[in-house]
């Protein structure tokens, strides 16, 4: 059996390599399909590892939590338009849910900030030392800013990489320079380590962190101290977080004195939840390039299975020549399914490299993040298979059934 | 001894349309191992028809054929295709070679559905080429031959397996006299020397003059069933 099949092989490739024209437009279709195969998925997961990059810039297992808005007049403010969140619901949060392993805040503000003669208009956040911890932030040099300076509402800054190339001079040192904001002095005693674009597209680098307590008394100035722009918590683990969400919600409405049927005057979201929104967005597009995949390998498989169906006939006299020094129905099945599974795999083959060829295009051209998955190319290499063997099987299994006298008889 | 061929009442109906063709209307026939049988007739007369089923390429509408002991009138398709590979070659009058392969892999085809390995197919398609004299020309395609060469290419593929019977269906009917004498040369070789049986169906008298015995049929019967001695005396 071994030796008919490698024979078949060969008397396939040889077939197949007779009709270059015509085998290349049949396997066209599976090249197409494969082909798109391969590229969508390198975007989806490219698109999907870029996604979850962002998300975990945020920091690990971290949860917002933002104030509600605000009804002045009939007039509803936005989200955190009220100022309901306070840094002592931080500390009693932490006190009280052991699944936290540590909570922060911060409030920001847009401010116009100068170094010398340059000036930039970026957004300035007053921050308590643990937010620093809690969003995972690193430095380039210097350090974080201490419990002490928080205490003593020092004016110490830590400036991100957008902020530092507007403000300074490339070459300049920032590390112990003073720049101004909102006229108040600050010495920058920290540079941040680059993050990137956030989940919902802003830069992330464009930003200054300062003490809360000096960005409250000096700078931003406050209706009622304490309050702040959101909350963040961490847990240890991230199956923690729905948990740690729930006692986050009951801490909370039990400090604010909330009736069981009065709305939460706040929002709670995880970086799951953020991440989800993300993932939607690139399901949607892998099921539609899905779809366009499948069509087209359905359609080249009917190629494959047309084409075939025209090699019975041309071949008919061959096939009762063969009969008539004994083939088998099997052999002859045999036959006609191994041309059919190797137009597939060869479409499969040139499909893998064209769909390798595409998604590094895409990164090329359009800059598009992807990455090529082997998973992928197995898949699309058993699917192309697959589909060889599913239209292969009509047209050997008619050329199986001819009679011998009627074939050896065919003109 | 078993005799080879044994066919008791063997009935042939076509049904073209809404009419009943009768090709064959009651054949008996015993031809023994080692026969050099010529079946001649008239086009219609269902000489091909015969050939056809005793070849094992289709089945009898009623009646009994056994070959070599085995009832082979029921036998299933496989079973018919294993036959025609182990008992069984063919010399068509077209001669049925494949296309754009070579003499060499047109003699290997029924080792190949032996499952017999590779190298041994090889060695064996080159035996049977050289004894019907085509060495040299393995790996000639058929448009590269003669039509007596791409005949005797034919030949050693219907060899090459070691059958107890050949059938050759008008071997000669595109060929011209030499090469005629060529190819029937070849056959009368391997029914003297290698005791090959050989039912032969032609409508030349010269060329059925080569066998031992000789079958008339007419209208789907066999109407004269002769034997002679010897061939040589009618040749010369």
């Amino acid at each position: 059996m071994s030796a008919f099949v490698l024979l078949t092989v060969m008397t396939a490739l040889r077939i197949l390599s007779r009709n270059r024209l015509r085998a290349g437009l049949t396997m066209l279709g599976i090249v197409i399909g494969v082909g798109a195969v391969i590229a969508m998925v390198s975007i989806g997961q490219g698109a999907r590892a870029a996604v979850q990059a962002q998300v975990a810039s945020m920091g690990t297992n971290v949860i917002v939590i933002m104030p509600g808005s605000t009804t002045v007049s009939g007039v509803r403010g936005g989200q955190g338009g009220a100022v309901t969140l306070t840094i002592n619901d931080a500390a009693d949060l932490k006190k009280r849910s052991p699944l936290l392993s540590d909570t922060g805040w911060a409030r920001r503000d847009v401010m116009q900030i100068v170094n010398g003669n340059r000036n930039w208009n970026g957004p300035v956040n007053g921050v308590s030392p643990s937010y620093l911890t809690i969003r995972d932030w690193s430095f380039m040099s210097g350090g974080p800013f201490t419990q002490a300076d928080m205490e003593s509402a020092a004016r110490v800054a830590l400036i991100g990489q957008t902020t530092l190339e507007n403000l300074f001079d490339p070459g300049e040192e920032a590390m112990g320079a003073t720049i101004r904001i909102k006229n108040v002095p600050f010495q920058v005693v920290g540079v941040l380590a680059p993050k990137g674009q956030s989940a919902q597209g802003t830069d992330q680098d464009d930003v200054i962190f300062i003490p809360f307590t000096t960005a409250e008394r000096k700078v931003f100035g406050s209706q009622f101290l304490g309050s702040v722009g959101a909350l963040f918590a961490s847990t240890e683990e991230s199956a923690d977080l729905p948990e740690a969400v729930e006692h986050i919600r009951e801490t909370l409405r039990a400090r604010h004195r909330l009736e069981p049927d009065q709305a939460d005057d706040f929002t709670i979201r995880t970086q799951v939840d953020i991440g989800k929104v993300q993932e939607s967005t690139s399901q949607t597009l892998t099921v539609m390039l899905f779809a366009i995949a499948s069509v087209s390998l359905l359609v080249g498989g009917i190629g494959i299975m047309n084409i075939l169906l025209v090699s019975v006939t041309e071949r008919t006299k061959e096939i009762g020549i063969r009969m008539a020094v004994g083939a088998k129905r099997m052999h002859i099945l045999t036959q006609f399914l191994i041309e059919a599974i190797t137009l597939s795999l060869f479409g499969g083959m040139i499909g893998v490299l064209v769909g390798i060829v595409g998604a590094r295009l895409t990164t090329v051209i359009a800059g598009w993040p992807t990455m090529i998955s082997l998973d992928a190319i197995l898949t699309a290499f058993l699917f192309s298979l697959a589909v060889g063997l599913f239209f292969g099987l009509y047209p050997a299994n008619k050329a199986a059934r001819l009679n011998p006298i009627e074939a050896l008889r065919y003109e | 001894m078993v005799p080879l061929i044994v066919c008791e009442d063997l009935w042939k109906i076509y049904r073209i349309g809404d009419v009943d063709v009768q090709a064959l209307r009651g054949i008996n026939l015993t031809i023994d191992r080692g026969e050099f049988v010529a079946v001649m007739g008239t086009s219609g007369s269902g000489k091909s028809t015969l050939m056809n089923l005793l070849g094992c390429l289709d089945q009898p509408t009623r009646g009994r054929y056994e070959l070599d002991g085995l009832d082979v009138s029921t036998a299933k398709p496989d079973v018919l295709a294993e036959l025609r590979n182990r008992q069984i070659g063919f010399v068509f009058q077209n001669f049925n070679l494949i296309p754009r392969t070579s003499a060499l892999e047109n003699a290997q085809l029924p080792l190949f559905y032996r499952g017999v390995s590779i190298k041994e197919q090889r060695r064996q398609a080159a035996a049977a080429l050289q004894r019907v004299g085509l060495a040299g020309r393995e790996q000639h395609y058929p448009a590269q031959l003669s039509g007596g060469q791409q005949q005797r290419v034919a030949i050693a593929r219907a060899l090459v397996g070691a059958p107890s019977i050949l059938f050759a269906d008008e071997p000669t009917g595109n060929l011209d006299t030499a090469s005629s004498r060529e190819i029937m040369d070849i056959l009368e070789h391997l029914n003297r020397e290698d005791g090959i049986t050989i039912i032969l169906v032609t409508h030349e008298p010269d060329i059925a003059a080569y066998a031992s015995r000789e079958l008339i049929m007419k209208d789907g019967q066999i109407v004269q069933d002769v034997r002679r001695a010897s061939h040589l005396s009618v040749v010369t």
